[in-house]
């Protein structure tokens, strides 16, 4: 039950361990690290030479708490973390962690891949990338949205 | 009321921040949106095509037709690209 947001680079080793802590009820982890990518391949295959996070400070974390709280709802878990970065990053660095444990897989994978695609579509956060041909701002895509759609409950 | 503009809308606005008083005929977002395309040619650039932008009223994502009072903190952005 926690959410990050900093500028700082992260140790996924010690943030699984700070979020399972030694709660032995806990039989599974899953654990999702998303990394700056060099070569986007939805655009025109442009080198990205590094990558730029601005966020709303406030809402960001508004968001991310209000994400956690509706899994945390859905799904049976011990344990969960949010921790996403800002500020600029280089490729293969990591910028966003989502960890979900559970007593068992199922809750745990479903509610991994659940923040992922929420957090990708409401957490208020927009990529600049730096390529050779200057910085351009990423573009949202549909893919995301429809990721997030499959979350819908259907009285919603 | 305070103003907040993200991204590329920020880079177009020419701020990121601003806080205005908004005359009293302006009671909706989309009714604010009107009134800052006239302010300046950057949040006219800004606001051109406003199917590519979002909003929020107190840090709360609405839709065009969510009303604005003075005191409220109310950003525009476009669709957030984090994860």
């Amino acid at each position: 039950m926690s959410v990050r947001v900093q500028e700082a680079a992260f140790d996924v080793a010690v943030e699984m361990a700070e979020t399972t802590g030694g709660d032995t009820s806990i039989g599974g982890v899953a654990m999702f690290v998303g990394l700056v990518r060099d070569l986007d391949p939805h655009a025109d295959a442009k080198t990205v030479s590094a990558l730029t996070l601005e966020h709303y400070p406030g809402m960001t974390e508004r968001q991310l708490e209000s994400i956690e709280a509706e899994a945390l709802q859905r799904w049976p878990l011990a344990a969960t973390r949010i921790v996403h970065r800002h500020g600029r990053m280089e490729p293969g660095e990591p910028i966003v962690l989502v960890i979900c444990c559970s007593a068992h897989r199922e809750a745990a994978f479903e509610a991994c891949a659940f923040l992922m695609d929420w957090l990708k579509t409401k957490a208020p956060f927009w990529k600049v990338e730096d390529t050779d041909d200057g910085p351009r701002w990423v573009e949202a895509r549909a893919a995301d949205d429809a990721a997030a759609d499959r979350w819908a409950k259907p009285e919603c | 009321m305070k103003l907040k503009y993200f991204a590329w809308v920020r880079q177009r606005a020419g701020t990121g921040s601003e806080t205005v008083d908004v005359p009293p005929e302006v009671s909706t977002v989309a009714e604010l949106v009107g009134w800052l395309r006239s302010r300046s040619p950057g949040l006219a650039e800004a606001f051109q095509d406003t199917t590519a932008i979002r909003c929020a009223v107190n840090q709360t994502y609405v839709e065009w037709d969510h009303p604005v009072a003075q005191n409220d903190e109310v950003a525009f952005f476009p669709p957030v690209t984090g994860g």
